[in-house]
């Protein structure tokens, strides 16, 4: 039982549990499944600077807060205590494009030579993490919603438009994987 | 909070904020007590251990998918839609009201073209960053503390979103 816990899950055991979520937030106090809004909920919090879009009584969604501080806390369990002992496998076609760009440490979730402290003084680190980030906050928001917001809870709905987002999602990441990234891990 | 969308020539473009819609708004929580939001972040942590452990926060699992080398993102969403759906289902079919008491209530969104530029500025930003913004979190709470610097930016971007907003194709 252990070392099915500690290996890495497979996606029919993962998908449902994130299904889950759905009926599981609805149930326990008629909450709408939606990750990124709780980026909002910081900029009214903490940094409201007058724009509507940011003035709204915050504290009627601190829930979402509190169901992101989870995440992060279940990274941290995880992590600490659920390890897998084994290296991450990657594709080796994956492996050997990523080689070409001298990133080469693959057993961590995040390749260390694009997000880590030294590789913020890399331009690309920057733009990985810095430019990276911006575009997935401006751009959930513009949306109205990411990956739990619209491909799940809105395409599980039945709303239409959260199907065209979703589509827009997968349109956007692969345009940059395979048209303009190749540029960016060349820098 | 109602009169909010009428302040913007922009309508409500964001379903994800429902204290925004009156209909929506949930009487009895809003007078609970901030430890009523505890269970919120039990199931977060349970979400959160499911991330790290079926590798979805993986930077390396999201180029896989871009790059149609393995199944397993496509398996982990589609398998959560179709549950998620059948819950959607069996609780609007039965009427399934919320442990509370409460009915539950569902927000129909309406279509603008942020969905379509906003979506297509994730996508790009997710091949980049290989994470959503939850997987953030979680690769945060897994030691990638980087990652924090990436959140902060997302915040940053959300808070650009929000000020010109007004500016911006919906």
């Amino acid at each position: 039982m252990l070392e099915f816990i500690t290996k890495p899950w497979p996606w029919y055991v993962a998908g449902p549990l994130i299904g889950l979520t759905v009926p599981a937030l609805l149930l326990i106090g008629n909450k709408s499944f939606g990750i990124s809004s709780s980026l909002r909920h910081m900029c009214a919090a903490c940094i409201p600077a007058k724009i509507p879009f940011f003035q709204y009584d915050w504290k009627k969604e601190v829930w979402n807060l509190f169901f992101v501080f989870g995440v992060l806390v279940g990274g941290i369990i995880a992590a600490q205590l659920l390890a897998n002992p084994e290296p991450i496998v990657i594709h080796p076609d994956l492996a050997a494009d990523m080689a070409k760009y001298n990133i080469t440490d693959t057993s961590h979730i995040v390749p260390s030579d694009l997000f880590s402290w030294p590789a913020l003084a890399t331009p690309r680190g920057i733009i990985m993490m810095v430019v990276g980030g911006f575009m997935v906050g401006f751009g959930t928001r513009y949306a109205g919603g990411c990956t739990s917001g619209h491909a799940i809870m809105g395409i599980s709905t039945l709303q239409w438009p959260s199907l065209v987002a979703t589509c827009c999602f997968m349109i956007g990441g692969f345009i940059m994987t395979h048209l303009i990234l190749p540029y960016i891990l060349a820098l | 909070m109602a009169q909010h969308n009428q302040q913007q020539p922009i309508g409500n473009t964001d379903f994800e904020v429902r204290s925004q819609n009156a209909v929506c708004v949930n009487k009895s929580e809003l007078d609970a007590p901030l430890s009523s939001n505890i269970k919120y972040a039990v199931i977060g942590i349970l979400f959160g251990i499911v991330f790290v452990k079926a590798e979805i926060v993986s930077w390396f699992r999201i180029q896989e998918m871009f790059r149609l080398e393995s199944f397993h993102m496509y398996g982990v969403i589609g398998s959560a839609i179709v549950v998620g759906m059948i819950s959607v289902f069996i609780i609007k079919k039965f009427k399934i009201k919320t442990l509370a008491g409460e009915t539950i209530s569902f927000t129909d969104k309406t279509f603008n073209k942020g969905q379509i530029y906003g979506g297509l500025m994730f996508g790009l930003g997710w091949a980049i960053t290989g994470a959503c913004p939850g997987p953030l979190y979680a690769q945060i709470g897994a030691g990638a503390t980087a990652v924090i610097v990436t959140l902060l930016s997302a915040i940053a971007g959300t808070w650009v979103y929000g000020r010109f907003r007004e500016k911006l194709p919906h």
